[in-house]
Parts: C-alpha cells; sequence; structure tokens
C-alpha cells in the first residue's frame, strides 16, 4: 500500500487538522486530517457513512466542529455558514443542483450578486459578465436562455459557474458526475482542469473509481468517520483504493460459526432470477437464492447492490427479465405482494425507509404483520406482546421496553426492531440491505450471530454490505457488483477478502464510467 | 392527562371561568320540558358540527393530509337534502342521499390525493371551490327553505340533550372504538410518519389515505345537514362557511401536528369546544363585532404559542446523523 503522504508542497491552501465532528450518540469525523493544495484536484472517497459530507459541511462552517482547527492559506479560521465560506473563497456545489430553472442562466449565476446600475439591475452587464464567465470554462452558452431549458448537466456546469464566479479559490464538488453520461463526464472534467490550471483548488467528492484515476491527483479515504489514508493518484492501485474504503475491519469482531455443506439439497431454488433487470439501476443478471443459504452482495456504493435488492423485493419494478418462486413465475407489482410470498427486505436508510419513528416498538415490530393482515384484524393485544417480548429477548433489544418510542433508541436496537418486524412475518427469504451500518461493533455481532441462526434454521438470506469482511465472514456464495453489473458470484468456501476485493477493483468495464 | 393537552385544556377553562366572571349564570342548568337547557348546552350545541368535521380533519392531517372541501361539502349536503325535501321527498331519503353524495365526494378527494398524487391542499381546493358552485346549481342559487319535523331533529331536536350532540359524541365515540380497537390508528399513524417506510412494510397507504379522505366528507356531510336543519333551510353560500378553518384550527390546538403522524381525538374536542367557547364569550363579554375576528385571533395566536415547545431555538444546524 502507497504511504500516506507526509510533506509534498510547502503550503497546503486549506488544512484541517484533528477535525472531530458530533451528533447525538455518534461521531461522525474523528480526528481527521486533510489539505488540499492550489491547483490539485484532490478525490475525497468512502462509503456511505463515512464522513465525507460530513468533513464538507465542517469545512464550509455548515456544522461546528466538536474539536480541531481548519487554517486557509495559513491563517486560522472559523466560518459560522456556508456564505462566510463562501466569501473567504471556498464555494460548494452540492449533487443535487439548486438553481432556480425560470431565471436566466446569467442570473443563475450571478443571482444575489448582480451588477448593478442606479438601484437597478443591469441586465445588459449581468449577461456580459456571466458569457465571460462561461467563455473562460469554454462554454457556450447563451447567457440570456432560460435555465430549465437546458439538460440536467448544462445546468451542473452553469451550478459550477456560479459557484467560480466568486472568484473561488476551493471548489467542492459533492458527486457532480451522478447524474451525468459519460460525455457530460468528460466535458465537466475538461472544465474542472481549466480551473485546476488557474489554480483552483478543487476537491471532488465521487464514489466512482475510473473518475478518480482519470481526474484526481491526490486522494483521500475516509472510513467510518476516520482518514485511512492519503495518497497519490498516481502511486495508487486500484485494489489498494478499494481496500482503503472497504477493507478490513479491525474490530473484535467475535468469528461467526461458518456453516458448510449439504445445503443445495433442495434442487429448485427458492427464488430465481432470470436475466432481471432495471434500466439505470441494474444491468439483467441472474440470481438463485435457496433456503438455509446466506448470500452476500459486495460491491461499491453505486455498484447497484441496493438496485438489485430491491427488484428482488417488488420495491422497485423490473423492465427486463422474470422471478421464478419455488420454479413458478412470480410477478411482484408491489413490495405487499412480496410479502404475502414470504419475501423481507430491510432497507439500508433506517431512517427513511424503515423506522416509523413516531411510533413505539411494539408498533414498529407488528406493522409488517399488521399490513398483512389489513386494518380491520387487528393482531391481538396479547399476540402483540408475546411477539415482541419474544424478539426483544432473542435480538436482546435495549431499553426492553416496548412502549419506548423507537426514535429514543440507538442504531443499533434500531435495527434490531427493524429485524424483527421482518422476523414476526416469518418469511422464507430474508433481504437485509447493509444491517449493520453505522452500529457499534458489539450490536455487529449479534446481528451476524442472529443471521447464520436464521439460516440454520433454513431461511433464504440475501445480505448486502459495505464492508467486505463482513460479507466474506457470513456468506455460503457471495455475488459481486461492479458499476451495476454483477460481474462473478464466488462460492463462500474459497473466497477470501482478496479475491472480492480483487473483481470489485479491476477495471474490466471502464466503458461504463458514468455508471449507466 | 397526557402533556399536549394541558394548554387547549387550560385555555379551555380559561375561557369558562371568564365566562362566568362576566355572566355569573354561565354554568346554570334548567331542565325545561324534559330538555337541558344553559349557555354550556349552547356553547356544545352550536360546536357540534365544529366538532364532527374537526374528528374527520383530524385522521385526514394524521396521515400528513389536509380537507379543505369540508364547508363545500358540507353546504352540498344541506342543498342536497333541502332541495330533495322541497320536491316533495322523504328526509330519511333525503339525509341518506346526502350522505351518499358526499362519500361519492370524499372518494373525489382520495382519488386526487392517492392516486394521482396530488398534494392534498391543492387538491381539496379544488372541490373546495367547486363545491359551492355545485350547492349553488342544486339550489338554483336560492336559499331552500324546508318544513320537516323528521329533518329538524338533526339540528335542532332534544332527546334531554340537544340531538346534535348526541350525534357528535356518538361520531366521536365510534371513531375512537374504530382506530383504536383496529389496526386502523395505527396504520394512520404509520402513513403519516412515514409512507415509504409503511409502503415497505407492506401497508396498503392507498386505501387508508382513500378511507380517511371518505370519512372527513361524511362527517362534513353530517355536520352540513346539522347546519341546514337547524335553520331549516339550504344556503349554499354561507352554510359552513370557513368551517375548515376552525376545524384544522381544532385540530391543531388539539395537539395533532400539520406534519402528521400521533393525533389526539380528545385533543381535537378539547380544541374545537376552545373555539366554540372562545365564539360564545366575544358576544357574552361584548367585543365589538369588528373587533371579533382580531380577538379570536389573538387568543388562538396565544394558545398556539403556550404550546409551542419552548427551550430549544430552532436549530440553525442540520441535526442530521448520516455522515457522507
Amino acid at each position: 500500500m502507497t504511504e500516506p503522504l507526509t510533506a509534498a508542497q510547502p503550503q497546503p491552501l486549506v488544512d484541517l487538522r484533528g477535525m472531530s465532528v458530533e451528533f447525538p450518540g455518534v461521531k461522525a469525523l474523528r480526528e481527521v486530517d486533510f489539505r488540499l493544495f492550489p491547483g490539485e484536484v484532490h478525490a475525497l472517497m468512502g462509503e456511505n457513512g463515512a464522513g465525507k459530507s460530513t468533513l464538507i459541511k465542517a469545512l464550509t462552517g455548515v456544522h461546528a466542529p466538536s474539536a480541531g482547527r481548519i487554517t486557509l492559506d495559513g491563517a486560522p479560521v472559523s466560518f459560522t455558514g456556508p456564505a462566510q465560506a463562501q466569501a473567504a473563497g471556498i464555494s460548494t456545489v452540492y449533487q443535487e443542483v439548486n438553481l432556480c430553472p425560470n431565471l436566466s442562466v446569467a442570473e443563475n449565476i450571478l443571482l444575489g450578486r448582480e451588477p448593478r446600475r442606479l438601484g437597478a439591475i443591469n441586465g445588459r452587464a449581468m449577461r456580459a459578465r456571466a458569457a465571460r464567465l462561461l467563455g473562460r470554462m469554454g462554454l457556450t452558452i447563451d447567457p440570456a436562455s432560460a435555465l430549465g431549458n437546458h439538460p440536467i448537466a448544462i445546468r451542473q456546469l452553469v451550478a459550477i459557474a456560479r459557484a467560480v464566479a466568486v472568484d473561488a479559490r476551493v471548489l467542492i464538488l459533492d458527486e457532480p458526475t451522478s447524474s451525468l453520461d459519460t460525455d457530460e463526464v468528460d466535458e465537466l472534467f475538461r472544465i474542472i482542469r481549466v480551473l485546476r490550471d488557474d489554480g483552483v483548488a478543487v476537491l471532488f467528492v465521487t464514489h466512482f473509481l475510473e473518475q478518480v484515476f482519470a481526474i484526481s491527483d491526490r486522494v483521500t479515504v475516509l472510513r467510518n468517520g476516520s482518514r485511512v489514508g492519503e495518497y497519490d493518484t498516481a502511486r495508487l492501485t486500484r485494489i489498494e483504493l478499494v481496500s482503503a474504503m472497504i477493507g478490513r475491519e479491525l474490530g473484535a469482531l467475535a468469528e461467526v460459526e461458518r456453516r458448510t455443506g449439504d445445503r443445495h439439497a433442495a434442487p429448485t431454488p427458492l427464488l430465481r432470477a432470470q436475466g432481471l433487470g432495471r434500466t439505470g439501476a441494474i444491468a439483467p443478471f441472474d440470481l438463485d437464492l435457496h433456503a438455509g443459504e446466506v448470500v452476500g452482495l459486495a460491491g461499491l456504493l453505486g455498484s447497484g447492490r441496493t438496485e438489485l435488492a430491491r427488484l428482488l423485493f417488488g420495491a422497485d419494478r423490473a423492465d427486463t427479465g422474470r422471478l421464478l418462486l419455488d420454479g413458478r413465475p412470480l410477478r411482484l407489482r408491489s413490495p405487499r405482494a412480496a410479502i404475502a410470498r414470504g419475501i423481507a427486505f430491510s432497507s439500508e436508510d433506517r431512517k427513511a425507509e424503515g423506522l416509523v419513528t413516531d411510533l413505539t416498538v411494539r408498533d414498529n415490530m407488528i406493522l409488517a404483520l399488521q399490513a398483512a393482515r389489513g386494518w380491520a384484524r387487528q393482531v391481538p393485544r396479547r399476540t402483540a406482546d408475546e411477539l415482541v417480548a419474544t424478539y426483544v429477548e432473542r435480538l436482546d433489544i435495549r431499553p426492553a421496553d416496548p412502549d419506548a418510542v423507537v426514535a429514543t433508541l440507538s442504531g443499533g436496537n434500531q435495527q434490531k426492531v427493524l429485524l424483527a418486524r421482518w422476523l414476526i412475518t416469518r418469511p422464507r427469504l430474508l433481504i437485509l440491505d447493509e444491517p449493520t451500518r453505522g452500529i457499534d461493533v458489539g450490536a455487529k455481532a449479534q446481528l451476524q450471530r442472529v443471521i447464520a441462526d436464521l439460516a440454520a434454521e433454513g431461511m433464504a438470506v440475501l445480505f448486502v454490505s459495505a464492508e467486505l469482511e463482513e460479507v466474506v465472514r457470513i456468506s455460503d456464495r457471495i455475488v459481486v457488483l461492479r458499476d451495476r453489473h454483477k460481474v462473478a458470484e464466488l462460492s463462500g468456501a474459497g473466497a477470501g477478502v482478496d479475491e472480492v476485493l480483487e473483481l470489485i477493483a479491476s477495471g474490466r468495464t471502464t466503458a461504463e464510467v458514468g455508471g449507466r | 392527562m397526557n402533556r399536549r393537552l394541558l394548554w387547549p385544556a387550560l385555555a379551555l377553562v380559561a375561557l369558562l371561568v371568564l365566562n362566568l366572571v362576566v355572566t355569573p349564570s354561565f354554568f346554570e342548568l334548567r331542565i325545561r320540558d324534559g330538555h337541558l337547557f344553559g349557555s354550556l348546552v349552547d356553547v356544545l350545541r352550536n360546536g357540534a358540527p365544529t366538532v364532527l368535521i374537526a374528528l374527520g380533519m383530524t385522521l385526514v392531517i394524521a396521515t400528513r393530509g389536509i380537507d379543505l372541501s369540508v364547508g363545500a361539502v358540507a353546504a352540498i349536503a344541506g342543498a342536497v337534502a333541502c332541495t330533495h325535501l322541497a320536491g316533495g321527498g322523504d328526509a330519511v331519503t333525503g339525509m341518506v342521499l346526502a350522505l351518499l353524495v358526499c362519500a361519492v365526494l370524499g372518494l373525489w378527494n382520495g382519488f386526487l390525493v392517492a392516486v394521482l398524487g396530488i398534494q392534498p391542499i391543492i387538491a381539496t381546493l379544488v372541490l373546495m371551490i367547486a363545491g359551492r358552485g355545485v350547492a349553488m346549481l342544486l339550489t338554483e342559487g336560492q336559499i331552500v327553505t324546508v318544513d320537516d319535523d323528521v329533518f329538524r331533529q338533526v339540528g335542532a331536536g332534544f332527546v334531554v340533550l340537544p340531538v346534535a350532540i348526541l350525534i357528535s359524541l356518538a361520531v366521536l365515540g365510534g371513531v375512537a372504538l374504530v382506530t383504536r380497537r383496529t389496526a386502523l390508528g395505527m396504520l394512520i399513524e404509520s402513513v403519516g410518519v412515514n409512507p415509504e417506510a409503511s409502503r415497505l412494510a407492506g401497508v396498503r397507504a392507498r386505501t387508508i389515505i382513500w378511507t380517511v379522505y371518505v370519512f372527513a366528507a361524511l362527517c362534513a356531510g353530517i355536520a352540513g345537514l346539522m347546519i341546514s336543519s337547524n335553520v331549516n333551510a339550504a344556503d349554499a353560500n354561507n352554510a359552513g362557511l370557513w368551517i375548515e378553518m376552525d376545524a384544522i384550527l381544532a385540530v391543531v390546538i388539539g395537539g395533532t401536528l400539520l406534519t402528521g403522524g400521533r393525533y389526539s381525538l380528545l385533543g381535537t374536542l378539547l380544541g374545537a369546544l376552545t373555539i366554540q367557547t372562545l365564539t360564545t364569550t366575544v358576544y357574552t363579554i361584548g367585543v365589538p363585532p369588528t373587533a371579533t375576528l382580531v380577538f379570536k385571533a389573538a387568543v388562538v395566536i396565544v394558545v398556539c404559542l403556550l404550546q409551542a415547545p419552548r427551550g430549544a431555538p430552532v436549530p440553525r444546524r442540520e441535526p442530521e446523523v448520516v455522515g457522507s
């Protein structure tokens, strides 16, 4: 592995030392150092929850750091908001373009900084200035045209023009390419290089490996809120980068007992996907899931992990291919249909797609069972209490209070509540999308053990995780995804972390830079 | 008592005490001809339509929705019943017919919100505007007066207590029973708190949303019958005018958040009674009619401020936890 750089250039433009950001109950950033030099493109990499956005927000004054300091051009600074950061020359372009489609391109670029004459906005001067800025970036867009008439890629570029219009010395691009196709990405990169050659320091957040190697000079990798390292892109291999992002977790995780043997006894898979796919989400894939087997899904963020899982549950509809349940064709029109057939899906996004935060632990646990029965047939209170008590004990949920509002529980316990919600429905196939994200090591080990037990009892489990070690440890079979394609399937006995890393990192499908 | 109900309850008590001070006979109840009379009974009777509509509104708001059309629906219910009666029809048939029409109107609102996915405030605005027009068409622009003993009972009848009060209490009891004895209440809250999580858990959100809009329209229909029965006439322009605002206010004062989720039927009842007592108070303490609305607004603002969570200033920094 490449050694972290120690001293390269003399004076970084932006220097973060020992930055920590805490939210109630969570350390989102732990003593992170970060340096940005003028005239470089610096990629910030990491999985979901690694702390990329938090780092950016700490730098731009959105979040107040609990420790650490920021120096800009050698002078210590402390921003209380993005406006202050921008005034100091740090501009940010967010993933979702925050522009006004009903205004003209020129108005968008200079919004709030319009050239004025006698108090009124000077339209001609504004268009001229916008044209100059666009010209500097090599863009030929009519500044007077309405922004809404341009495709999303152009809007992205206009957003960048807006960001550099304030004489930005630091330009932060937060996943600017996620909605662009390959040509558009090339255009964006061309502009980034122009700005870089002008001496602008560009901080570039992406989860596409190809783009990191195509555009960046240096890379900083974060994992679980800590900095893993700072690397020279030219001296970094793909596999080193991937293992820095998702590789070996040095946790005190208890070894989960690996079961091997005759678990493929049943000739017909429980669920079989044939050429199942959805445009823009996941390329058509084949997959068999057997009862009593844990299948792991490995791949980077954006590789199509979640998308694949959602198709199997009917959360999104497939537009090609078909599903067979017990050998019989199955059409999933909705999650409800999937649940009725014994398929359960716990989303990666606990807050947005899992918990009903204002309700109690009991209500959250019986929600799926109750929904399946319909509103008129209430789960009898005694049955509900028994089920809840059973799973509170089995999953060691704390506090063991069914009437606690679920929002007050810790992340790990919330995750267990969601798991219980699905176990109560007695599913045949359990799809768990990142069930261990953002929870502490002890809870992680408990969940892994439960999953192993469930499989031993005959449940089919599809286990999605960003942490490779974890996938390798508990899976009987591992499906590897890259750039929204299924690229390999390994049987657990033979699969090691290194082999999977190799598959994830290898750049064989370089054509899919844009990820679609 | 639930802490959320404390302030509306105190506000109600304060208003009642104020009335007692100004009008010492305010709490007096007399029985005449087997009927209970008194200022308190009047408050309850006049407030019955608001209570009913606010009950329907509570469930709609719990699903993150809102129903602006209830006032217009009330007017339509009165218009249907009265034109049926004026045409020589039977009172019971007329009222059933009116409620059927309201159910259809509720289905329409539910269709716009649950199936077409239009924002509730816009979707129900359609019927709020158009509904008065429909009522006008039914009554041909006239105030249709009727004279029917059965119909009169709904708004002006007595069985010891005014029938209108009994109906409202019965509906309140019925809703409380249905939502808490079945899983409807929990599923309504679940859809209101997190629609996407509910969908992924297999909740039929669409059916639930549809149900609450139909229920709200039925409540509005019964309220409309009360209003028009009370005056023996259908007034397309003025029946139930602005009652949707009183109902929304009652729900909010009762502690149910406009952002959906947990709701309180008891809170809504308290809220509706507070508003009605306030209206009565305005007359008893002799606020000049020109200042009535300002006075009401002032009291409402005070109640809402008392209720608002204090100690915590509006967070300027985002409280989100998820990094990256």
